[in-house]
């Protein structure tokens, strides 16, 4: 009790004391909230070396790292890395690669969500509703490397769905994982069969929000389903969907490189080979350190750049924004 | 009541009956190999087509499974991953959660805005690796838990919950003497159980079914967890390692079946677990933190 009055009075009588400086404010605070500081320590710590490390070992992007000479003594060699990736033949194909698979997924995987939202939405709760959200949760829950074991399994040549479409259409099996036209199809489909479920839950949280006085009123006038859908829901949805987007946006140069890395092979490559999945043969298997960090950090540049432009026009054209 | 009219009520079969079609196509794959890994092997590796129930039961893949040195080494190593990586996890991350959800601390500004900073850019992949070849920490159980000892949106969703509290409550508690870690142990996380739950199996799903980390940072088997195991019989389609000591004949249709007994095994564990978070998931996915 004492230790809150010294704070209510110390507050109170701030403007007469001497102008605290920002050094005596700074210890001030530090006694005052010291457990505050103890605790947030390791969480810092670990900012620190785990995230903030690798961004100051960025540098050897702009160097010739070599293990023996460490991140600081190897030599400086400007923007030798950037001008080799810019001009090696992989780079049109790996920027074309990582753009093409986030834009089929916003176009394909983000609306699969939203339309799955909206269906559920009209089932009023029960049993009915309740196990079809589990079911389609399911695979969420499932490992990349068992999802993609999956797709080999059922894609192969003697797979079950060749079967399928042999015993319906006739014809040769195809080889799908091997084929590099049938790549983006399968990833994005097997993207979409995996998070259709997962990513209906938060829009299905933004559905519950809105007022349903809206929806008396729509019904009053006349106004079926599908126009309640259209002009009532899916704009009480809007902000919610427009800070996913941006999200999502932020992420379009980082494209499931896991999943790729357990899916492609090199006659697949073609399509395949995204810039994530490039850093990691060039520096991981090639141990080509400073020239995939510079890729690295290429890629990490224009995904924030991206952010930053898709935050920006947000901001613009309606309130919703990230920051 | 309105009395439904025929375009609605049309509408509604028409949902029911593709949402029932998207569950069944959800879940059949998953069916698929349950049913696989409980059949005969030579009738798995004969079948053509949809198999809908399995045949002529037989747990023998199962019992291959639990006798495989490699993949029960594996099993306890993801177990060890998942407690521990959880754990330190779930300090880290409620502490965090805590300290930056307090008013009137200085720095907590600035150090949210270095959180959130990181996770829109960040160092990638080259530069953490050799982060943790210079540690010292390539082929130990550490590189698989100190990188992701946090996740900066889990943070965020549970200082946004912790924030929720009203100050009441650890206000009196502070009047009988309590200290901040008195308050975050035994009134805060108390009090935001259905968050902390949602939070441990976020991130215990995450070290079950990672891979990529163990994959760069582990070359001793020994350490390897079952998902890496897993991609060796899935992906390079090596069921060798498994099938040691069965005549070549029966080889194949053996390490088939050991292969859905696999994936089983590793998999259904966490899908036993999630229906029930399943209603906590809404708090544990909103991203209103965010804006924080």
């Amino acid at each position: 009790m004492a230790k809150l009055e010294k704070e209510v009075t110390s507050f109170n009588s701030k403007p007469k004391n001497k102008m605290n400086s920002f050094g005596e404010k700074v210890i001030k605070d530090f006694k005052r909230n010291k457990v505050i500081y103890l605790m947030v320590s390791p969480v810092v710590l670990y900012y620190i070396i785990f995230q903030y490390g690798p961004m100051y070992g960025l540098q050897i992007a702009f160097k010739d790292y070599t293990p023996a000479l460490g991140f600081l003594q190897s030599p400086w060699v400007g923007f030798e890395h950037f001008k080799e990736f810019f001009n090696s033949f992989f780079f049109w194909r790996l920027l074309k690669n990582t753009l093409l698979l986030s834009f089929y997924s916003l176009l394909f995987a983000f609306p699969a969500g939203i339309i799955l939202a909206l269906l559920l939405n009209e089932i009023r709760g029960g049993i009915f509703k309740r196990s079809v959200q589990t079911i389609t949760y399911m695979p969420h829950f499932v490992s990349l490397v068992v999802i993609v074991g999956i797709l080999f399994d059922f894609m192969a040549r003697d797979g079950v769905v060749n079967d399928i479409l042999v015993f319906l259409f006739g014809g040769e099996p195809i080889a799908f994982m091997r084929e590099a036209d049938w790549f983006r199809t399968l990833f994005i489909s097997s993207d979409i069969w995996q998070n259709v479920g997962w990513s209906s839950i938060i829009f299905l949280a933004a559905m519950s929000n809105v007022d349903p006085a809206l929806y008396e009123a729509a019904k009053i006038d006349g106004a079926g389903r599908l126009k309640q859908m259209w002009h009532i829901t899916l704009p009480g949805i809007m902000p919610t969907v427009v800070i996913l987007l941006i999200l999502l946006i932020g992420k379009f140069m980082t494209v499931g490189e896991e999943k790729i890395l357990l899916m492609y092979n090199p006659t697949t490559y073609e399509t395949a080979d995204v810039i994530g999945t490039y850093v990691y043969r060039k520096g991981i298997l090639e141990s080509n350190f400073s020239y995939s960090a510079a890729v690295g950090l290429f890629k990490a540049l224009i995904a924030f750049t991206l952010l930053v432009i898709a935050n920006s026009i947000a901001r613009k054209v309606g309130d919703t924004k990230l920051w | 009541m309105m009395r439904k009219s025929l375009g609605e009520r049309l509408f509604d079969y028409g949902n029911i009956i593709f949402l029932c079609l998207l569950s069944l196509v959800t879940i059949y794959p998953l069916l698929y190999i349950l049913f696989a890994s409980l059949s005969d092997p030579t009738y798995v590796a004969q079948t053509r087509g949809l198999m809908l129930y399995p045949k002529e039961i037989t747990i023998a893949a199962y019992k291959m499974v639990f006798k495989n040195p490699m993949i029960v080494t594996s099993y306890l190593n993801t177990f060890f991953y998942v407690i521990v990586g959880t754990t330190v996890n779930i300090l880290l991350t409620s502490l965090g959660a805590y300290a930056l959800s307090r008013k009137n601390v200085m720095w907590s500004n600035f150090i949210m805005f270095m959180i959130v900073f990181t996770m829109f850019f960040e160092g990638g992949l080259i530069p953490l690796y050799l982060l943790v070849n210079e540690l010292n920490m390539i082929d130990t159980r550490w590189a698989l838990i100190l990188p992701t000892a946090i996740s900066a949106f889990n943070l965020i969703i549970m200082r946004t919950a912790f924030q929720g509290i009203p100050d009441s409550l650890e206000e009196s508690a502070r009047i009988d003497g309590a200290n901040d870690f008195t308050i975050l142990f035994r009134i805060i996380l108390p009090l935001s159980m259905p968050v902390v739950a949602v939070m441990v199996l976020f991130y215990g799903v995450f070290h079950w079914n990672s891979w990529f980390h163990a994959m760069i940072f582990l070359q001793d088997r020994e350490l390897f967890p079952v998902q890496l195991i897993l991609r060796e019989i899935l992906i390079a389609n090596d069921t060798s390692s498994m099938t040691s000591g069965v005549s070549a004949v029966d080889a194949m249709p053996i390490g088939e079946t050991v292969k859905y007994a696999t994936i089983v095994v590793a998999t259904l564990p966490i899908l036993c677990l999630y229906p029930f978070l399943q209603k906590y998931f809404v708090k544990g996915v909103m991203i209103g933190g965010i804006k924080g």
